[in-house]
C-alpha cells in the first residue's frame, strides 16, 4: 500500500462554495493589486456618459428623457470593455487550465471570477450612477431606482459576459466580436433597467420591470457559470 | 432496434452522408420551385384585392414565411447544435453551419419585405414595431453565430464553441421577443402593429403556407448542398475525398 | 495504472500521431520528439484538457474523458506556462495554487517548499521581479505541497539551471519510489533511477 493508495481512496472533492470564495478573494486581491485597471473602467462611464448632452445639447426636458437610456447603454459599454479581462490574464499565464483541472467544480470557481469582477468594475458604476442621473435632471426616487436597477442588471452583464468573453478566448478580433455576440443577449436587460427609471419618471411604480431584474439575475447566477465552464473547457481543448 | 434506426445512424458519417444528401437536394429543389410556384399564384393571381391596404398588402405572402423560417431555422440550428454537443459528431455541427447562412438570408429578406410593406402602408421604412426589432435582433444573433465560427481557425473548437453561442441564443431568443414586444406596448401605446395583417380569407392563409413549404423544401436544399461543400473542405484530407475528388463527382 | 491504446492525435485536420503506452506504478514515460511532434498536445490529452481524436486512455482500469472527475482528482498536471500571478508574491502563489489543487497548505510549508528550491529569500517577492528560472522553480515548488499519483511535466526542465535539474529529478525519483506514476516531455537527458523509465519519441 503506496501512499498513494491512501490518496487515490480519499481524492479531494472539495464542495462548491469554497472554489467560489477561492477565486472571488484571489481575483479581488489581484484586482486590488493592480490598482491602475480599477479606476479606469470608471472614467470610461463618466465621460461616455458625459459625451451625450454634448452631442444632443443640453435643453433639460431632452436631457430627462434621454437619461435614463443613455445611463444605461453606457453601462453596458462599460461592462463590455471590461470583459476580457475576466478570463485573458488567467488565460495566458496558463492559471486558467489549473483552474480547469482543479478539483473544485468549475462553474463554482467562474462564479467567484465573476464576483469579484462584477465588485471591482460594476459596483463603482452603480456608486456613480446617481450622481450622473443628477446630470441629466433626474431626481430623488428615479435616481433610487437606477441605481437599484443597475444593481440588479450589472451583475447578470457580468454574468452573461462572462460566457461571451470565455467563448473568444484568445481568437482574433475578440474585442468587437464579443460586442456582436454579447449585445443581443444585453438587451432585455437594457430595456427593463432604462424602463423602470422612465416609468418612475412619468409616475407609475417601476416594481414590475425590477422583478424581472431580479429575476433575470437569479435565472442567469444558475445557467451562466454552466455555460462559461463549458465554453471554458471548450477554449482550452 | 427497428431498421429504420440503424439507418440512421449509419448516416451519421459524412463520408456516408455526402451520397445521400446529393441525390436528394435535386427533389427538394424541384418541390421547392413547385410550391413557390403555386404560392405565387395564389397570392399575386387569386388572392383578391383587401379593402384597407390595397394591392402593397401582398408582400405578406413573402415576408410572413420569411419570417416563419428565419426563426424555425434558428430552431432546428440550436438542435444540431445540441446534438453535436451531446454526441460529439462532427456531422450534426457541420449541418448546423450549414443553415446558418440561410437562415440569415431569410431573416433578412423578412427585414426587407417588412420594410417595404411599412412604406406604403405606415408612411415610414422602420417603424420600431416589435417584430421587426426582434427580427433584427436575430440577425445579429445568426451574424454572431457566424463570426464566431469564422473567427476560430480550429474547426473543432469552432463547431463547439458556436454550438454553445447557438443553444445560449435560443433560450435568450423568447426573452429577447417578450422585452422588446413589452418595449414596444409601453412606448407607442395604442397604434397600430406594423405586421397587422388583413383578416385571412382563406385563400390568403393558404397562399401563406405553401410560400413557408417553398422557403421550407428551399432550405433543405440549400443546406444540403452547403453540407456537401464543407464536409468536401472539412475531409479533405481523408481518402474518400482523394477519390471523390479524382473520380469527378 | 495509465494505459493509453491507440491514442491519435490532430492538428489542423493532419494527423499527428497514434501511441499506444502503459505505466505500471513507479514507472515514467519521458516523450521526446522534434518540434511540432505534438508532444504537448499529447501530455494535455492525458492531463485531461484535450479530447484525442480517437483511442482510449484508461487510469487504473477505467477510461477517462476530458476534464474527468477522477483524472482531474489524480493529476498534477505542470505545463509550459508557470501559472504565477505577476502580482502576487512567490508564496502567495504557491499557497493559492495549492488550495487551488485542493491541498490545505499554508505559508509555514510554502516557506519549506521554496527552501528545496533555495528560493526562500524570494518569498516574499512579487512574482514579477523574479526571472524565468527563478519562476519555473516557484511553479515546480508545487510537487511537494500537492499529493498526485499522476505527474504530467511539459518541459519541465526549461530555463532550469544544472542545480534546479538535479533537484527535479531527485523530487521525480522520490515520487516515482511511492509509486507514483510520470509523464515528462522534455528536451534535456533526465537521468531517472534505472528500471523506471520508458521511452517514447513522437515523429
Amino acid at each position: 500500500m503506496t501512499p498513494f493508495d491512501a490518496a487515490i481512496a480519499e481524492a479531494p472533492s472539495p464542495g462548491a462554495w469554497a472554489g467560489v470564495t477561492w477565486s472571488a478573494t484571489r481575483d479581488l486581491r489581484l484586482a486590488l493589486r493592480s490598482k491602475a485597471e480599477l479606476g479606469v473602467l470608471l472614467l470610461f462611464y463618466v465621460i461616455v456618459v458625459t459625451l451625450f448632452p454634448l452631442g444632443v445639447g443640453p435643453e433639460p426636458a431632452l436631457l430627462r428623457a434621454l437619461g435614463p437610456g443613455v445611463l444605461w447603454v453606457a453601462a453596458l459599454l462599460a461592462s463590455l470593455l471590461s470583459l476580457p479581462r475576466l478570463f485573458a490574464g488567467d488565460f495566458a499565464d496558463g492559471t486558467l487550465e489549473q483552474i480547469a483541472l482543479s478539483p473544485f467544480p468549475l462553474p463554482a470557481l467562474i462564479s467567484g471570477k465573476i464576483a469579484a469582477h462584477w465588485a471591482s468594475t460594476g459596483l463603482p458604476l452603480v456608486a456613480v450612477s446617481p450622481l450622473l442621473g443628477l446630470q441629466f435632471g433626474l431626481r430623488g426616487e428615479e435616481l433610487a431606482v437606477l441605481a437599484l436597477g443597475l444593481a440588479l442588471g450589472t451583475p447578470t452583464l457580468s454574468l452573461l459576459g462572462a460566457i461571451g468573453a470565455a467563448l473568444t478566448l484568445g481568437v482574433r478580433a475578440g474585442g468587437g466580436l464579443l460586442a456582436l455576440l454579447i449585445l443581443p443577449l444585453y438587451v432585455p436587460i437594457l430595456i427593463f433597467g432604462a424602463g423602470a427609471v422612465e416609468a418612475v419618471c412619468v409616475g407609475l411604480a417601476a416594481g414590475p420591470q425590477l422583478s424581472l431584474l431580479g429575476a433575470g439575475l437569479l435565472a442567469a447566477a444558475v445557467g451562466a457559470p454552466l455555460a462559461a465552464a463549458a465554453a471554458v473547457r471548450i477554449a482550452l481543448d | 432496434m427497428t431498421s429504420a434506426s440503424i439507418n440512421w445512424f449509419r448516416f451519421a458519417s459524412p463520408a456516408s452522408f455526402f451520397p445521400l444528401a446529393g441525390r436528394l437536394i435535386p427533389w427538394f429543389a424541384i418541390a421547392a420551385a413547385l410550391c413557390a410556384a403555386v404560392a405565387l399564384w395564389l397570392g399575386f393571381a387569386v388572392a383578391p384585392t383587401d379593402a384597407q391596404q390595397g394591392e402593397a398588402y401582398r408582400i405578406i405572402f413573402i415576408h410572413v414565411p420569411a419570417a416563419w423560417m428565419s426563426m424555425f431555422i434558428y430552431v432546428v440550428m440550436a438542435f444540431w447544435c445540441a446534438v453535436s454537443l451531446t454526441m460529439n459528431t462532427r456531422l450534426a455541427a457541420m449541418m448546423a453551419q450549414a443553415l446558418a447562412p440561410t437562415g440569415a438570408v431569410f431573416t433578412f429578406i423578412a427585414l426587407w419585405t417588412g420594410s417595404l410593406w411599412g412604406r406604403p402602408t405606415w408612411g415610414t421604412y422602420w417603424a420600431w414595431d416589435a417584430r421587426m426589432t426582434s427580427e433584427l435582433i436575430l440577425l445579429f444573433l445568426y451574424f454572431g453565430y457566424m463570426a464566431l465560427r469564422h473567427a476560430i481557425d480550429d474547426a473543432r473548437r469552432a463547431d463547439r464553441a458556436s454550438a454553445v453561442l447557438a443553444l445560449v441564443g435560443v433560450v435568450n431568443v423568447p426573452i429577447i421577443y417578450f422585452s422588446v414586444k413589452w418595449w414596444n406596448t409601453l412606448h407607442q401605446g395604442a397604434s397600430v402593429s406594423l405586421t397587422a395583417a388583413p383578416k385571412m380569407a382563406a385563400v390568403m392563409l393558404a397562399a401563406m403556407l405553401v410560400m413557408a413549404f417553398a422557403a421550407w423544401f428551399y432550405s433543405i436544399a440549400m443546406a444540403l448542398t452547403r453540407v456537401r461543400a464543407i464536409i468536401l473542405e472539412r475531409e479533405r484530407h481523408t481518402a474518400w475525398v482523394a477519390g471523390a475528388v479524382t473520380a469527378g463527382r | 495504472m495509465l494505459e493509453a491504446q491507440q491514442l491519435a492525435a490532430q492538428r489542423g485536420g493532419v494527423p499527428l500521431f497514434t501511441v499506444a503506452f502503459a505505466l505500471q506504478r513507479g514507472e515514467a514515460l519521458v516523450v521526446t520528439g522534434a518540434n511540432g511532434s505534438g508532444k504537448t498536445t499529447l501530455l494535455r490529452i492525458v492531463a485531461g484538457l484535450t479530447l484525442p481524436a480517437a483511442g482510449t486512455l484508461a487510469w487504473n482500469g477505467a477510461a477517462v474523458t476530458p476534464f474527468d472527475p477522477t483524472l482531474r482528482a489524480m493529476t498534477l498536471y505542470i505545463g509550459h506556462a508557470t501559472a504565477l500571478k505577476d502580482e502576487l508574491s512567490a508564496e502567495e502563489n504557491l499557497v493559492s495554487l495549492a488550495t487551488l489543487h485542493g491541498a490545505n497548505v499554508d505559508a509555514v510549508q510554502a516557506r519549506a517548499a521554496l527552501a528545496d528550491w533555495a528560493l526562500e529569500r524570494h518569498r516574499s517577492l512579487p512574482a514579477r521581479v523574479l526571472s524565468q528560472g527563478q519562476r519555473r522553480r516557484v511553479g515546480l515548488a508545487r510537487l511537494r505541497l500537492v499529493r498526485r499519483p499522476l505527474w504530467v511535466l511539459d518541459e519541465p526542465t526549461t530555463a532550469l539551471d544544472t542545480a534546479g535539474v538535479a533537484i527535479l529529478q531527485e523530487l521525480v525519483a522520490a515520487h516515482l519510489a511511492q509509486g507514483g506514476v510520470a509523464v515528462i516531455a522534455t528536451h534535456h537527458d533526465l537521468e531517472l533511477p534505472l528500471g523506471t523509465m520508458k521511452a517514447l519519441t513522437l515523429s
